[in-house]
Order: C-alpha cells, then sequence, then structure tokens
C-alpha cells in the first residue's frame, strides 16, 4: 500500500516535471528561435524585456493571456474551441515514453527517467503525433474562412504525404535493436549510434518530421506570405497560443524523438558512472537539433505545396522502402555469418541506394513545373 | 466620358459575371479576395482570384487603393515646388522620379545641365537603381519565405539611403535634383561613401546568389513560372527587367540615352526564358552593371558648378543673395510666382528599375504646368499579371506579383 502511493506520488511528480518543462521549453523555445534568427540575419533580437530579453516569454504570455478571443460570426463555435486543444494535447503526451536519462538512486528509490516504458513505444508516437493534425484542419474549417480552410486542407495533403516515410524511419532503429520500446532503443545503442548504421534512415526521418511539425521549409498549412496565417488566420489569444505552443512542444518532442531513435538518447561517455549525465547530454543533443530547425528555417525558401506531395511520394518513400529493405538485408548477413562487421553494409549501401534514386528522381520531382 | 468608365459592381451577381467564368457564379471554383491587407501583395494592391482548388483561373487585380492625386496636384503647383510630388510617386526610385521630372523640365524651357551635375545624377540614380533592386530581391526572397535574405538586401540598402542622405538631408524623399542641376554640391564625404560601397557590394550579390540562385527549392519555385513570351510583353507595352528577361533587349539608357549614358560602357542584360528566374538573374546583373556605371562616372567625375547659370529658371547661389540687386530679384521670383515656361508639350523617359518612366508635361504659357501625366512602368508591368498569373498556384501567385516588381504609389498616382 505504502508502495503504491509512493510509486503514484513518483509518477505525479514526473509527469509534472514533464509538462511544465514543455511548457517552460515552449516559452524558451520561443526565444531561442528569435535570437538564433536574429544572429543570422545581422539583428539583435528581443532584448529590452529583462537582460537579454529573458523575460519576453513571459510579457507575450501576458498579452497572449489578456488578448480579446475572437470567435467569428459564422465560425462553427464548438468545433472553432476545441480544435486548438486537440492539437495541443498530443504534441504534450508525446514525450511520455521517452527516456531523459539511466535509472537513478533517490532516497532509497529507483527512479526511472521516463513516464511509461510502453512496450510499442514507437507505435504510440506514430499514433499520437498524427492526431494533431485533426486539430488543425477542424480549425481551418470551423474558422469559415477560405484562407484557414486552404491551409487546413494543405495541411491533409502534407500529412498523407509524409507519415509514410516517417512511419519507414522508424523501422529501422526496430530492426537494429528487436525492440519497439524506446528504453530498449537506446539501451542498444549503447555502443554505435544507430545514425551511423542508419545515415540515409535518419535524414529522411528528419525532413518527414519537419513536415510533420510544420517547420520551415514545409510550413505550408500556415504559409504566412500565401495564406496569411494559413489554418489560425481567425485565431486570436490565448487559442492562437495554443496552436504556437502546440507547434514549438512537437518541435521538442520530434527532437527528442530523433535523438532517442538515431544520437543514442542520453547516451554519452561516462553516463554508466554518472547518471545525472544523461539528461544533460540529452539537453544537449535536442538543443542541437532545435538549432537545427532554427537553421534550415532561416536558410531556405518555402517548397509548393504540390512540389512537397512530389517529394513525398516520389522521393523520399522509395528511398525509405528501400533503406528498410537494405537494413533488412543487412540484418540477416549478420545472422547467416555471425559476424557483425556485416552491419556496415547498411550505411553504405543505403547511401549508394540513395544517391542512385535521387539522381534519377531529379527529373521526376524537380524541374516538373508545367 | 461616363459611358468609357462603366462601373463594374461586384457586389451583385451580373457584375460579377464580367469579372470571372460563369463556374465560380455557380459555386463549382472558388473566389478569394487577396489583399488589399494581405502580406505579398506589396502595399494595398487587391486581387480579385478564381481558384479551382488552389489553381488560378482568373486574376483580376484591383488598383486604387493608394491613389494620392500626384498628377492633379503637381498641376496646382509651380514647376519648382511640384517636384517634391515626384519622389511620392515611386517611393523606392525616388532620384530617378526627380530625374525624369527635372529632364522633361529642362526640355520644356531649353535649360543646360552641367556635366557635373549630369554625372551626380548618374551615380545617384544608379545607386537608387540598386537600392530598388534590394528592395525588390528581399521581398521576392521573403515571399518566397528565404527570410533571411531580406535583411541581408536592406543591410545594403541602408548603406545607399545614407548616401542619399549625405547629399539631400533625406534617406528616400530627397528632391535633390532640380531643374537645372542639383540643389548643391555633394559633400566631400560622398565619394568615400560611394567607393566603399563599390568596395563592398559585389561581395553582398555574390552572398545573396550562394543562397538562391542554385538553391533547388528557389529555382523550383521560380523556373518556368510566369512566362512572359517576347511578343506578349511587347504587346501589352512591358518595360524594364521583365522585358528584358523576355529576350527583347531594349533599355532607354542605350536606346535614348540621357543625362550622359553615352559615355559610360555597361551591358544590358537579357534572358531568353521570360519566368521568374530569368527575371531574377536579370536584375542581379542590373545590379552589377549599376555598380560599373557608378565607378566609371566617379572616376571622371568633372569639377565645375553643378546648378545651370540661367538666373531665370534656376535660383541664385545663397552668397550671391546678400551682394547683387538682381540676384535677390530673381530668387524672390522664383520662389513666390515661379518661371514662366512656354506653351507646348514634352515627354521625357527614363529607365526607371521598374521599366520606362515617362513624364509628360504641358506648358501654357504659365509659371504651373497645365497638364501633367506620368506614364509609370508598376502600372503597366502590373496589366500583365492575369495573364502570368492563369493555371498557376496561389503559392506562385506571391512569386508573380513580387517579380512583376510593383510599386503601389507608382502604380495609383
Amino acid at each position: 500500500m505504502i508502495m503504491d502511493w509512493a510509486l503514484l506520488t513518483e509518477w505525479t511528480i514526473k509527469s509534472l516535471v514533464l509538462i511544465f518543462g514543455l511548457i517552460g521549453g515552449f516559452a524558451y523555445l520561443t526565444l531561442f528561435e528569435r535570437k538564433v534568427l536574429a544572429r543570422f540575419q545581422v539583428r539583435i533580437g528581443p532584448n529590452r524585456a529583462g537582460p537579454h530579453g529573458i523575460l519576453q516569454p513571459i510579457a507575450d504570455a501576458i498579452k497572449l493571456i489578456f488578448k480579446e478571443e475572437l470567435i467569428p460570426a459564422k465560425a462553427d463555435k464548438i468545433i472553432f474551441i476545441v480544435a486548438p486543444i486537440i492539437t495541443v494535447i498530443p504534441a504534450l503526451i508525446i514525450l511520455a515514453v521517452v527516456p531523459f536519462g539511466p535509472d537513478i538512486r533517490l532516497f532509497g528509490r529507483t527512479i526511472t527517467l521516463y513516464i511509461s516504458d510502453l512496450n510499442v513505444a514507437v507505435l504510440y508516437i506514430m499514433s499520437v503525433t498524427s492526431i494533431s493534425v485533426y486539430g488543425i484542419v477542424l480549425a481551418g474549417w470551423s474558422s469559415n474562412n477560405k484562407y484557414a480552410t486552404l491551409g487546413g486542407i494543405r495541411s491533409t495533403a502534407q500529412m498523407i504525404s509524409y507519415e509514410l516515410a516517417l512511419g519507414l524511419g522508424f523501422v529501422g532503429p526496430i530492426l537494429l535493436s528487436g525492440s519497439l520500446s524506446l528504453v530498449g532503443i537506446v539501451d542498444a545503442q549503447k555502443n554505435v549510434w544507430f545514425f551511423l548504421y542508419q545515415p540515409v534512415g535518419a535524414f529522411i526521418f528528419w525532413v518527414a518530421n519537419l513536415a510533420e511539425v510544420n517547420r520551415a521549409p514545409f510550413d505550408m498549412p500556415e504559409a504566412e506570405q500565401e495564406l496569411t496565417a494559413g489554418y489560425h488566420t481567425e485565431y486570436s489569444g490565448m487559442k492562437f497560443a495554443l496552436f504556437f505552443m502546440a507547434e514549438y512542444i512537437k518541435m521538442i518532442a520530434v527532437s527528442a524523438i530523433a535523438v532517442t531513435l538515431f544520437f543514442g538518447g542520453y547516451r554519452g561517455p561516462l553516463v554508466d558512472q554518472f547518471p545525472v549525465l544523461g539528461p544533460l547530454y540529452f539537453l544537449i543533443k535536442v538543443v542541437a537539433f532545435l538549432y537545427l530547425m532554427v537553421w534550415v528555417r532561416a536558410t531556405l525558401p518555402r517548397i509548393r505545396y504540390d512540389r512537397l506531395m512530389a517529394f513525398g511520394w516520389k522521393l523520399l518513400f522509395p528511398i525509405s522502402l528501400g533503406n528498410v529493405l537494405l537494413t533488412a538485408v543487412g540484418i540477416g548477413l549478420v545472422g547467416i555469418t555471425g559476424n557483425n562487421l556485416w552491419l556496415w553494409f547498411i550505411p553504405v549501401s543505403t547511401i549508394l541506394f540513395f544517391l542512385l534514386v535521387s539522381h534519377f528522381a531529379q527529373g521526376a520531382v524537380a524541374g516538373g513545373n508545367k | 466620358m461616363t459611358e468609357m468608365y462603366e462601373h463594374i459592381d461586384e457586389s451583385t451577381l451580373d457584375g460579377m459575371r464580367t469579372l470571372v467564368t460563369e463556374e465560380a457564379v455557380e459555386g463549382k471554383t472558388v473566389l478569394l479576395n487577396m489583399g488589399p491587407q494581405h502580406p505579398s501583395t506589396h502595399g494595398v494592391l487587391r486581387l480579385l482570384l478564381e481558384l479551382d482548388g488552389e489553381y488560378v483561373v482568373n486574376c483580376v487585380p484591383d488598383i486604387g487603393f493608394l491613389h494620392t492625386g500626384v498628377e492633379k496636384n503637381m498641376e496646382a503647383k509651380t514647376y519648382t515646388k511640384a517636384e517634391v510630388m515626384t519622389d511620392r510617386l515611386d517611393y523606392l526610385n525616388t532620384v530617378g522620379n526627380n530625374l525624369a521630372y527635372c529632364l522633361a523640365v529642362e526640355k520644356l524651357v531649353d535649360l543646360d545641365v552641367p556635366p557635373r551635375a549630369q554625372a551626380i545624377r548618374v551615380i545617384l540614380t544608379e545607386l537608387q537603381r540598386i537600392a530598388s533592386h534590394l528592395v525588390w530581391l528581399g521581398t521576392h526572397a521573403l515571399d518566397l519565405a528565404a527570410m533571411s535574405v531580406f535583411l541581408y538586401c536592406f543591410r545594403e540598402r541602408e548603406m545607399i539611403l545614407d548616401i542619399l542622405e549625405m547629399c539631400g538631408g533625406q534617406r528616400m524623399m530627397t528632391t535633390y535634383f532640380r531643374p537645372g542641376g542639383l540643389w548643391r554640391d555633394v559633400p566631400v564625404e560622398f565619394e568615400g561613401a560611394v567607393r566603399n560601397f563599390i568596395k563592398i557590394f559585389p561581395a553582398r550579390i555574390q552572398e545573396y546568389e550562394d543562397l538562391l540562385t542554385n538553391n533547388p527549392l528557389f529555382v523550383e519555385r521560380t523556373k518556368h513560372i510566369g512566362v512572359l513570351k517576347p511578343e506578349d510583353a511587347i504587346r501589352w507595352g512591358v518595360t524594364g527587367p521583365p522585358l528584358r528577361a523576355s529576350g527583347v533587349k531594349h533599355d532607354l539608357r542605350k536606346v535614348r540615352p540621357y543625362s550622359g549614358y553615352e559615355q559610360y560602357d555597361f551591358d544590358i542584360p537579357t534572358q531568353s526564358d521570360g519566368d521568374t528566374y530569368a527575371r531574377y538573374l536579370v536584375r542581379i546583373e542590373e545590379m552589377r552593371q549599376s555598380l560599373r556605371i557608378i565607378e566609371q562616372a566617379l572616376n571622371k567625375l568633372p569639377y565645375g558648378p553643378v546648378r545651370s547659370n540661367n538666373r531665370k529658371y534656376v535660383p541664385p547661389p545663397r552668397s550671391e543673395i546678400g551682394t547683387s540687386m538682381e540676384a535677390l530679384i530673381h530668387h524672390f521670383k522664383l520662389w513666390t510666382e515661379g518661371f514662366p515656361a512656354p506653351k507646348g508639350s514634352v515627354y521625357v523617359a527614363v529607365e526607371s528599375p521598374r521599366g520606362e518612366l515617362g513624364v509628360y508635361l504641358e506648358g501654357d504659357g504659365g509659371p504651373k504646368p497645365y497638364r501633367v501625366h506620368w506614364r509609370t512602368p508598376s502600372f503597366v508591368n502590373l496589366q500583365v499579371l492575369p495573364l502570368l498569373a492563369k493555371g498557376h498556384l496561389v503559392a506562385d501567385l506571391v512569386a508573380l506579383i513580387g517579380t512583376v516588381d510593383i510599386v503601389l504609389g507608382d502604380v495609383d498616382r
């Protein structure tokens, strides 16, 4: 009985830390993005609220909370209100299955640094991340605004084109580790990060992730220059902030998942001796990926949405299929010969395959304008 | 007259029928109102779009949201004072507008301009051309969401605006060129500042090109988008970079040189594809050619006066007013009554960054123009937008608005 009570407390505390960590992370991710973008663009960035602008997220939050929330007269009111909630909740719960560090001992108890070691964690992530697109489509539709509807339609098209490549990106680490649990996948990367065995898989996974979280250059649903603000054109105040929050929390989440699947999760030098280093390594790796996202946004123009679908179906999908096949062949060779060196067959063959396909697919994907 | 301008009432179904296809009235296609408040319409352009999915079936530009009545206002002012209105037309090419107007007045009253003033006019106009192309490049890239290029372009534009401020005291609305010459000579720092810009800028153009020219995403968004055939371009009266990108080598600086352009050695960049990418390449190359002109003009910048000595039209220098009775009288007459221009009409056209910028002036013997008309390139070039947009996606439409390079102040005047 005492044990149950302690376990419950542990879970509650861990969940609260995760949720508040994500919300705080979201707030400071906006500042991080604005600062980094500013540096890319020879600007200074926010520097008025507090030293170096560190109070800027708080000022933004106060503004958004107290702002008037308008609901268009002809909007579908219930769906209009529910849509941002549908978008933000999946973003908040994705990270429940991601391990942040090895087990640590606190107050005589072994504390695991994850909320739940789900045995089908990868499937859980796949299904939860897909839910938020419903929020976007419904938001676009319920606003009764043509720009918003176009944004909603774009996001469905985008989602259909990218889910498959994203799902197949998961398969590589699953095959290599033989586990669907993220804890298992991290443990399997004790010696070699899967990035080295799966360079193509990691790349495709990352590209599909950018599309998944509507980040540049795949930010078509909200393409500001084309659709004013896309699906959230009619949203204001905290409802708008929820969409914003969902996008940024998902940025953190997909970075964390990419780190877990391909870059050894919390693993790093001396982690087994000092478990506390685990979360630190994890954080550094996640921030590196977030930086990459901002960098991409600062550099690349937006891809057009019909091109995006062509890119997803004609390039990413076949390459990721081939990647899965070659990974399976590599693992099969290890099984037959019993020699682990055959694992290096995977990166070599997949990179060659990637170059081959992208060379031949160039005509099919690019330059197809009428 | 009233029958000529048939009013189209969009609010009625019959009014709509004249603008869009029957399918839109039946509800098979979607009507979308883009602008006047839209981030990518470069000001207050309104486009009525008929969309089939995201494909543009019809695109009807609706202008007039920035109508300022500049032409009419100019007719109520003396020739000297009307010049301040010209800056407000195409606010990205202010000294270019000044130049066109001054050339027209000088032609009307037959006034000579000293060579030094002519050379300085060329330097500043070319600097302004670069600044205008920088704004175009920045906003064009921003429309395609390459946001950093925008800020890099504005960094360099700031250097040019500093030079303009150094000369005329204003960053944009300089009114620095006056009929008969310049307001005053350039300051001593001018040459150093321009030379510094010439030194820095080629590397900066390279920087933009590194980011865009071979970027597959940018090429994909611009190549084969909005192809303008040369015969269409000529038929619609398109001038400037869009015309040259369609393969027609026409530039007023070469065809009908003014202000001493014939002395400088420069090329007219052309492309044959006529698409958005070709227009991009033409404008990038034009910036390089402008630099060549600036450098040549600066190298052989003659010494001498910067204003004509014809006191009937050009105010005397400040120093003379205190010592010479005639100078005082001239000054008083010029700034109160203005100078009378002979009866007759002139048309002068210059090559603005956007194309042929023409001024038509009609004098009636009095100190104010009887009629002023501006042939503005933005207005004419905008007319091909529906032609370019048909069949493309909404996403391409923003690229097309950018590539036509309109300034709404230039469209509605």
